[in-house]
């Protein structure tokens, strides 16, 4: 094994350039993914803000006890795509309305009579806020006895879905694209150092080398340059992160999953590329 | 040790490189493989290497049957086979030193015993000076006692050399055949390719000669039925 390890790094020491063009390749490719991976974070980040917005609102009839209405509440929150109940009464509406709406802030004062309805605000949980699931709460909202209308943006909960739809198919298939892409030019550089040792290889045929003894190092050498490559493509994209941060718009970085990810993609490559280039050598010659 | 019965090899493009060649190839000999370029000499030792498969007929090497032979048998072979080539086939990034370690290291030898084991076949073909050298910094009949070396290493009963004076000069090439002849004399067996006949003139070994991919002369069977022919 540390013969493995041994003739691994000598192979970085007696090929520096090609050693180091690898790499950069490697981390090039990896950092294209990174970027598109980064606007894909900011985008579901972008619509998972929009979609916290989500909220169906359903209007008392005047003059409902509030017995009724706290039970309902509790009944409502157990539902399962209910994150949170919210019963606002006549009062604290006229409060906020007050306090949000300052340019009718005089007539509000002037009003005689509250003429707010009183009502409950329901907010999803983030994985049931789209259209179907919003009109099926809204649905049995109204199922209710005292509730007089319920209200939630119709329109825009379906916009939203379109748009989540489209972005996770662009998502889908511009990803796909660019890592495919991104394993081609891995695989390439992979197959090139492969080649530039095909007559070392030869000779520890003939000497009586096993074919798992000559794959090893290159697996090996394979990972260490694809996690070099995805170590570099992190800094990369972290730098390009804080200039589009600093001059453009607030964005967010990967987490660190999604760093980790990235790396250990970046040596799965490098080591099933390596796997791929040495055994299909190996079988040729 | 090598035994070749009705041996036929056809190139991939169709012809045939040996027509039912049978020879054998005893414990310890030394034989001289002659013939034309292209006579089919490079054949014969790349089938006792299996380095090509045998189309037909039968070729056993130390206990080996080419025909049975997997794949990861083949390595298995070449530890018993020490093989030398024209052009050397050294590493030209590790020194002369590393060329013969890296032949040990490839069987799993022990760590401790190489180094012991490479000086010594080093100061056998007489370079133990040079053992830090690397293969640019050799003239070619040192390169080629390198190779040696790297063949001899892994103690193999056999020693198959391509031509291996074919590019070195003259007073090289004598030096070089004068160490496979000590090899020889040590017990391993020899087996040759060569196109020069003043080499093998030199020396009273057996010659098995190739034309045109059939074996035409044999001296081991020739002689022996001149020998019972006279009375």
């Amino acid at each position: 094994m540390n013969l493995t390890i041994r003739e691994a790094l000598l192979a970085f020491r007696r090929a520096p350039l090609l050693s180091a063009l690898s790499v950069t390749t490697i981390a090039f490719s990896l950092f294209v993914v990174g970027l598109f991976g980064l606007v894909a974070v900011n985008l579901q980040d972008a619509l998972r803000g929009v979609a916290e917005r989500v909220e169906i609102v359903a209007y008392l009839l005047p003059g409902t006890p509030i017995e009724p209405i706290t039970l309902a509440t509790k009944d409502i929150e157990a539902f399962p795509e209910v994150q949170s109940a919210t019963y606002v009464s006549e009062d604290s509406a006229l409060a906020r309305a007050r306090a949000e709406l300052v340019e009718f802030r005089d007539v509000l004062q002037e009003l005689e009579r509250n003429p707010l309805p009183a009502s409950i605000e329901v907010k999803l949980r983030p994985r049931f806020r789209d259209a179907d699931h919003v009109n099926d709460v809204a649905e049995r909202l109204r199922g209710f006895g005292f509730v007089d209308d319920v209200r939630f943006g119709r329109d825009w909960v379906e916009k939203l879905d379109r748009l989540r739809q489209v972005a996770a198919a662009v998502g889908l298939v511009v990803g796909a694209a660019f890592a495919v892409v991104a394993i081609i030019i891995i695989g390439t550089t992979i197959r090139m150092a492969v080649l530039q040792r095909s007559r070392e290889i030869a000779i520890m045929r003939l000497v009586g080398a096993t074919n798992g003894f000559i794959r090893r190092p290159f697996l090996l050498q394979g990972a260490i340059k694809g996690m070099l490559g995805g170590l570099v493509a992190i800094g990369l994209s972290y730098g390009a992160y804080t200039l589009i941060n600093r001059w453009l718009i607030q964005a967010s970085f990967f987490s660190n999953e999604q760093a980790v990810a990235i790396v250990g993609f970046g040596t799965l490559i490098g080591l099933f590329g390596s796997a791929a280039s040495v055994g299909r050598h190996l079988r040729r010659v | 040790m090598i035994k070749f019965t009705n041996v036929f090899k056809a190139f991939p493009k169709g012809g045939l490189a040996l027509k039912d060649v049978s020879f054998h190839i005893a414990k310890g000999e030394f034989v001289f493989l002659t013939g034309h370029s292209g006579a089919g000499k490079s054949t014969v030792l790349k089938l006792v290497y299996a380095d090509e498969p045998v189309t037909s007929g039968e070729v056993r090497v130390s206990g080996f049957n080419a025909a049975d032979l997997r794949p990861r048998d083949v390595p298995m072979l070449r530890r018993r086979l020490g093989i030398v080539f024209q052009d050397f086939r050294l590493l030209e990034d590790r020194t002369a030193e590393e060329n013969v370690a890296f032949a040990l290291e490839v069987t799993g030898a022990r760590r401790s015993s190489i180094a012991a084991r490479v000086m010594r076949v080093l100061t056998q073909v007489g370079l133990a000076a040079k053992a830090q050298a690397y293969p640019r910094e050799l003239s070619g009949g040192e390169q080629q006692r390198v190779a040696i070396a790297r063949a001899l290493v892994n103690e193999p009963s056999v020693l198959l050399a391509d031509e291996p004076t074919g590019n070195l000069d003259e007073r090289a090439t004598r030096g070089v055949f004068q160490l496979l002849r000590d090899i020889n004399a040590s017990g391993t067996a020899v087996v040759m390719a060569t196109h020069d006949l003043d080499l093998v003139r030199q020396a009273p070994y057996r010659v098995i000669e190739l034309q045109e991919g059939a074996l035409v002369y044999d001296s081991a069977v020739d002689e022996s039925r001149d020998q019972a022919a006279t009375p």
